[in-house]
């Protein structure tokens, strides 16, 4: 089932085309890689896709529907900044997803907690870069959402944590949703993937299943992309 | 001991970590083996990359699935011995490609054998 099909979608600043005639279509059951280095487009394609932002030309559905407010119950978006007040403990950051999101689940949210050794007390200003994106994803992937857009979820982050998140996206990920994430960091990601997206200059260079790319091109994916953004 | 490379497709990567498991007898006819979602976080692959490690062996013969049980070791021990000696014989043919590409005959390569095992 397509859970997210965009049409020829556009979206430009000024001069500059960020998103340039992107036709994907996100599937029930599978895991992607949204490939690119930075400023090819792959969060602002997230952002379109979790209705963020309008497009300029083109057309996104969500379960079949175009984009609306509706849409966004459906969508659990990670973005790559940190969204949190200076205030805030873990627990506050939990009302704060209980108030916006229906779909919200406090017991995975525990459980997640629990795998990455965070508890609700801690307040969020202390954490260590690596605990933040630890928490953002906690907080992403404890919502029952159709698709997660997580953007960046590895980045500047140590091993360890490295392997609490990916365990957190294999953990979440299942037969009736779809997890996108964005990254550069190719051979971390290379194993958990079933389709990859590469995307340059907004536009859509290759995008098929993860295998037959290793497949096709007779290449690892990592390898691969150092040969497309060379 | 979970790594794994790029060059070969995983799945085929972790059949073979789960057929030497088999060999060494860590995993013995008639076991539990983990269910999928459990061997896609063991080894952090995709869970579809883990269920088709599963249908893969399960046509091999390696294991099979009781409905609603989960996944097992097949109970076979002919099968689960017959791993371990194709394994090796796999090893040695790998082994004797490559010193005949370096130019060694049959003689070389045994004399080279006794010489390191001393």
């Amino acid at each position: 089932m397509e859970l997210v099909k965009t049409n020829e979608l556009f979206k430009s600043f000024g001069a500059v085309k960020a998103v340039n005639d992107v036709s994907i279509n996100i599937e029930n059951g599978k895991i992607y890689g949204l490939l690119g280095p930075n400023g090819s487009g792959k969060t602002t394609l997230m952002r379109l896709i979790a209705g963020l932002f309008y497009p300029s030309k083109g057309s996104i559905q969500v379960l079949s529907e175009n984009i609306s407010v509706n849409s966004k119950a459906h969508v659990a978006y990670m973005p790559t900044e940190a969204f949190f007040y200076d205030y805030m403990k873990i627990k506050d950051a939990e009302k704060f997803f209980i108030d916006f999101f229906e779909d919200f689940d406090v017991e995975k949210f525990s459980d997640l907690l629990a795998k990455m050794q965070l508890n609700r007390k801690m307040k969020i200003t202390s954490l260590s870069s690596g605990m933040n994106a630890k928490l953002r994803v906690a907080l992403t992937m404890a919502r029952k959402a159709d698709v997660y857009l997580l953007d960046e979820p590895l980045n500047g982050i140590d091993l360890i944590a490295r392997d609490a998140i990916m365990a957190a996206i294999i953990g979440g990920a299942s037969e009736d949703n779809a997890v996108v994430i964005s990254s550069h960091l190719i051979d971390i990601m290379e194993n958990v993937l079933d389709d990859v997206i590469f995307i340059k200059e907004g536009k859509v260079v290759i995008n098929e299943n993860a295998e037959d790319a290793r497949a096709n091109y007779n290449k690892s994916i990592a390898e691969l992309y150092k040969e497309v953004y060379a | 001991m979970n790594e794994l490379n790029s060059g070969t497709p995983i799945y085929i990567q972790v059949i073979d970590k789960l057929k030497k498991q088999m060999a060494l007898n860590n995993l013995k006819p008639g076991d539990k083996l983990p269910s999928s979602r459990e061997l896609a976080l063991e080894y952090n692959i995709n869970p579809n990359t883990a269920s088709r490690v599963y249908r893969e062996m399960e046509l091999l013969g390696l294991c099979f699935t009781k409905r609603g049980l989960g996944t097992f070791v097949a109970e076979d021990k002919k099968t689960i011995s017959s791993i371990k000696e194709n394994m090796a014989e796999d090893y040695t043919k790998l082994y004797l490609q490559s010193m005949k590409s370096l130019g060694y005959d049959k003689k070389e390569i045994v004399n080279l054998i006794e010489r390191e095992e001393k």
